[in-house]
């Protein structure tokens, strides 16, 4: 419960800090209501609609509505995914109000001792230092090995936390190749003729849980002719502790993150999980208060690429030709991807130039699949009504393949398939399928 | 606030989940797409039948509670807004479609089906339901009836009026009446199925509507013509009317307009020149071709510096969507969009364009100018920013004088937004005294207690006339 005096002060942070022009930018036409899915998944509800959530952080802002609990539940329901921004034709930046507010209510909001802890693992220890993450492996790898069902059902995720520490180590050696990582050289030449030189942004759980993945990156790209760095300093992207009401660490790790790619001359920044590229190509507007570091992050900014759209760019899929064993492949696209960076068109086109695959377009890939960050650990129900639409979807373009871009939505592709007991159908990242076909 | 015991009755008819009071449940039904209007209703209420719809209505007459039906919001005279507080209605769970009847032609729905999902139905049955206002993709057939809302295909194919055979209405004292059928001729007594639609959810509360679909054309094309100047874009509209050919489509849309949905949909529109004709004809082949020649000349001699068809019907539905999204867009351009809906005959559409930007730069305001030209329907939309408070009356005064000129023109104040509680000041300049008493008192006739949408349509003050210097 959120007590008086929190209200207030959320209320005073809101007028203070609140963007009114963005917030006066929605003029409530409510194009973008079809594409929001908690809109959809709730019934209908307004109070889950994107018109309904900017009204209400307006109304806020105004002193018209005092924040309690159920303005905060509207907020938290909504999973991030900012479908609802391409489909906005004032372009309202929602995205940008959404982590305002969430920062304000969350800074200003006194935890209880347990769920205090446990942030302060997640966002201060575990994500800013991969060491550490390689120590005590992710979320994910947890949640993966500890049957998300039964316990993402039950409980939520601060409550869940700290009772499966000891079981997150347990799991620990199956998932990490701690080894490999340790030794992974810093520099990589291009095969071949050189077409670009990039850096790649590694991540944290691509760095632990899908090494694998970013072995195949690094592969592709030295295919595609990339000469590749791979900045040691390097932290985590930030997008966890941005969208989780933790900016002001979200700042320091951008900070780093330019820093750390400052260092060398390269054409891109690379990135393979849609969710992170996102949140790398926004650092201008995480830091556009600060003169010492706002025109960095614009140069950085300009630099962040994913995967598909260089590979795309470079011809890849002309130069090799690619080929897989005859399949139905489909695409569920990464919200983040699509929505902020406006990748849609390469990964498909990719995947099209195939030998072998027939790519069959899915109902709605365009639309969150559920998972969004830890949106699936907080806010089972609902992710779960969500990912239920989508297998449906999924299961009408009898694809055994399901691509994704980012590996939030990969583990939930598996969740969808394994609680709909698909035996034939696998889920990949589009590196890993890609770096096949071409060998 | 509701009462404890009232709220009790609300919840035996409709269940705990369907009634719903807390700040942020009301406060997110406090608006719709109208700026400035905001107010709190008492409860939400979404009925799941026609007898809960028929029991909340005694329930509400009995006790005086004012009801707001609401579809999606979307409408811009503050129809939805409840100015007077009570319950809103939603329609969420009333949102099917119940019959698509290929032998007589028709669609019967409820009220909350959204607009493009019945369009889309039909289409799959090779049927064709022709009102499409931009709003489509999220507006309700409710709302479409009660605003009576037109649309791209207005011109050639009418507005939603001429699709509505028949209803089925619940009454503020509960009584169910149906009205029309899916009959092609109807004149037993008075035309009610007219009466309700356009009502604004002043008259009752529609729960079900039986649509006339026609067969869907067999080809149709696309094209735009550019002007470097806006008058004789606006002449062309009246000429294509005078030379005989009725296309589908005819919007236009001028400079501003254009910047900002090609900045929102970056297909390439032209952004150099002064305003553009979006035109489109279907039908047999021989027919769109020998009209399109027709309307290209026309446009040519009006010294169009281009007319250009659309290559493939990827290339017409882009244009059609962008277009769509005019309103929405110019709210990229600053803080308020404030838009009106004045309409004048087709013959006067050059004439309007001329006052409307002479009056603009009178009161110094920015105006943008899009709409439905061949229905004589345009939207003069403010670009302006409500916290100003100087320019916000110099809008008001802007707009008063764009309603005064289409009236003098032989227009109205609203072509299909409807009055709601914005324009309801403006409604008797339109109506003239004996036309506002005729309509209060079928009004009273229908809903004695005034439950039914209160505050809108009539007005308590009627605004002070402006007299237009010449
Ligand atoms: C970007 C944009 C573009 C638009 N383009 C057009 C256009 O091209 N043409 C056009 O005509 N309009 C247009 N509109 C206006 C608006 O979309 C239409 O008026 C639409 O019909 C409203 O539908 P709705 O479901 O949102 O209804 P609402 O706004 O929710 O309600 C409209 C009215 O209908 C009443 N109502 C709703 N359901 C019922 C019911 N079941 N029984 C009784 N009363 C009911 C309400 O009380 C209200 O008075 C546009 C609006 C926007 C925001
Ligand atoms: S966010 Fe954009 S699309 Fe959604 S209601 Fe506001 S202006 Fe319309
Ligand atoms: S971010 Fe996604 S869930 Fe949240 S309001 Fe936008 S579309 Fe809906």
């Amino acid at each position: 419960m959120m007590t008086e005096s929190e209200k207030q002060n959320i209320q005073r942070d809101f007028k203070e800090r609140m963007d009114e022009d963005e917030l006066l930018n929605c003029m409530r036409c409510g194009f973008c209501l079809p594409s929001c899915p908690t809109y959809i998944v709730s019934g209908y509800k307004e109070s889950q609609s994107p018109r309904g959530r900017i009204a209400l952080m307006k109304a806020v802002y105004d002193g018209v509505l005092q924040p309690d609990d159920e303005f905060e539940k509207s907020l938290n329901l909504c999973l991030g995914c900012r479908a609802c921004e391409p489909v906005c034709p004032s372009g309202v930046n929602y995205g940008h109000l959404l982590e305002e507010a969430r920062d304000i209510i969350n800074q200003n909001k006194k935890h209880s001792l347990p769920v205090r802890a446990v942030r302060n693992v997640v966002f201060k220890q575990l994500f800013p230092k991969k060491n550490n993450l390689i120590n005590i492996t992710s979320l994910v790898g947890f949640y993966q090995k500890s049957g998300l069902q039964k316990a993402a059902r039950k409980i939520g995720f601060m409550k869940l936390f700290p009772d499966h520490l000891r079981e997150m180590e347990k799991i620990l050696p199956d998932v990490l190749e701690r080894k490999t990582l340790k030794q992974r050289s810093e520099y990589f030449p291009p095969k071949g003729e050189k077409k670009a030189t990039v850096a790649f942004f590694s991540g944290c759980l691509m760095d632990t849980l899908f090494l694998e993945t970013n072995h195949a990156t690094i592969q592709l790209l030295q295919k595609a002719g990339c000469e590749i760095v791979i900045p040691k300093t390097q932290a985590c992207c930030g997008a966890l502790h941005g969208h989780s009401g933790e900016k002001e660490l979200a700042k320091e790790l951008a900070k780093q993150n330019i820093e750390a790619f400052g260092k060398n001359e390269v054409d891109y920044i690379i990135t393979n999980a849609g969710g992170c590229g996102a949140f790398l190509i926004e650092y201008d507007h995480l830091l556009k208060d600060d003169p010492q570091w706002s025109e960095r992050a614009e140069k950085f900014v300009a630099k962040i690429k994913d995967i598909t759209s260089i590979l795309y760019e470079l011809d890849f899929h002309k130069q090799f030709r690619l080929s897989l064993p005859e399949q139905v492949v489909t695409y569920q696209d990464s919200c983040h991807l699509r929505n902020v960076m406006k990748t849609s068109k390469a990964p498909r086109e990719l995947l099209r130039s195939i030998k072998g695959v027939t790519f069959t377009e899915m109902e709605n890939a365009d639309s969150c699949c559920g998972s969004a960050g830890i949106y699936n650990i907080v806010e089972p129900k609902t992710s779960m009504e969500i990912l239920d639409q989508k297998m449906e979807k999924m299961k009408k373009t009898s694809a055994t393949t399901i691509v994704t871009a980012n590996p939030g939505c990969f583990m939930q592709m598996k969740l969808g398939i394994e609680r709909e007991g698909l035996k034939d159908v696998k889920a990949v990242h589009i590196v890993d399928l890609l770096l096949e076909a071409a060998k | 606030m509701i009462a404890p015991d009232i709220k009790r009755e609300f919840i035996n008819i409709v269940g705990e989940e369907n009634f719903e009071d807390s700040e942020v449940e009301r406060l997110v039904y406090s608006y719709d797409a109208t700026p400035n209007f905001q107010s709190i209703p008492d409860a939400v209420v979404s009925p799941r039948n026609t007898e809960e719809v028929s029991k909340i209505l005694q329930l509400c007459n009995e006790n005086k509670i004012p009801i707001v039906p609401r579809g999606s919001g979307t409408n811009l005279c503050a129809g939805t807004c409840p100015v007077e507080g009570g319950i809103v209605l939603l329609f969420k769970h009333m949102n099917k479609i119940l019959e698509i009847d290929e032998e007589n032609l028709t669609v019967t729905c409820q009220p909350g089906v959204i607009t493009l999902d019945l369009i889309h139905a039909v289409e799959q049955k090779g049927l064709f339901y022709p009102p499409d206002p931009s709003s489509m993709k999220i507006s309700t057939i409710g709302g479409n009836i009660n605003e009576n809302s037109g649309g791209l295909r207005g011109l050639k194919y009418g507005v939603t009026r001429d699709y509505v055979l028949g209803l089925e209405a619940v009454l503020p004292n509960g009584e169910i009446v149906r009205t029309g059928g899916k009959l092609a001729k109807d004149v037993a007594g008075y035309d009610l199925t007219r009466l309700f639609i356009g009502s604004e959810g002043t008259l009752g509360v529609i729960t079900e509507a039986t649509l006339k679909l026609i067969p869907l054309p067999e080809s149709k094309k696309t094209m735009l013509a550019l002007f470097q100047d806006l008058e004789a874009a606006a002449r062309s509209v009246s000429k294509i009317i005078a030379n005989k050919v009725i296309p589908a489509t005819l919007e236009f849309l001028d400079q501003p307009t254009l910047k900002v949905v090609e900045d929102y949909s970056q297909i390439g529109l032209p952004t150099d020149v002064q305003a553009v004709l979006l035109i489109e004809q279907d039908g047999t082949p021989e027919n769109v071709s020998k009209d399109m020649k027709v309307m290209e000349e026309i446009c040519r001699s009006e010294n169009a510096v281009s007319v250009q068809i659309a290559q493939s019907e990827e290339e017409a539905e882009a244009l059609r969507t962008a277009r769509r999204t005019a309103l929405s867009a110019l709210a990229r351009l600053a803080p308020t969009t404030i838009l009106e809906d004045a309409t004048v005959p087709r013959s006067e559409i050059a004439k309007m364009v001329k006052a409307i930007n002479e009056i603009a730069a009178k009161h110094n305001v920015k105006i943008c100018t899009f709409g439905h030209a061949g229905d004589g329907n345009l939207h003069p939309t403010c670009t302006t920013d409500i916290r100003k408070k100087d320019e916000m009356e110099r809008v008001e005064k802007a707009f008063a004088e764009i309603f005064a000129k289409a009236i003098e023109l032989g227009g109205t104040i609203t072509g299909e937004h409807g009055v709601g509680a914005m324009k309801a000041p403006y409604l008797e300049w339109k109506l003239g005294k004996s036309g506002i008493d005729v309509m209060k008192s079928i009004k009273a006739a229908l809903d004695p207690n005034n439950i039914m949408n209160p505050g809108k349509l009539f007005a308590k003050d009627t605004r002070k006339r402006v007299v237009i210097s010449k």
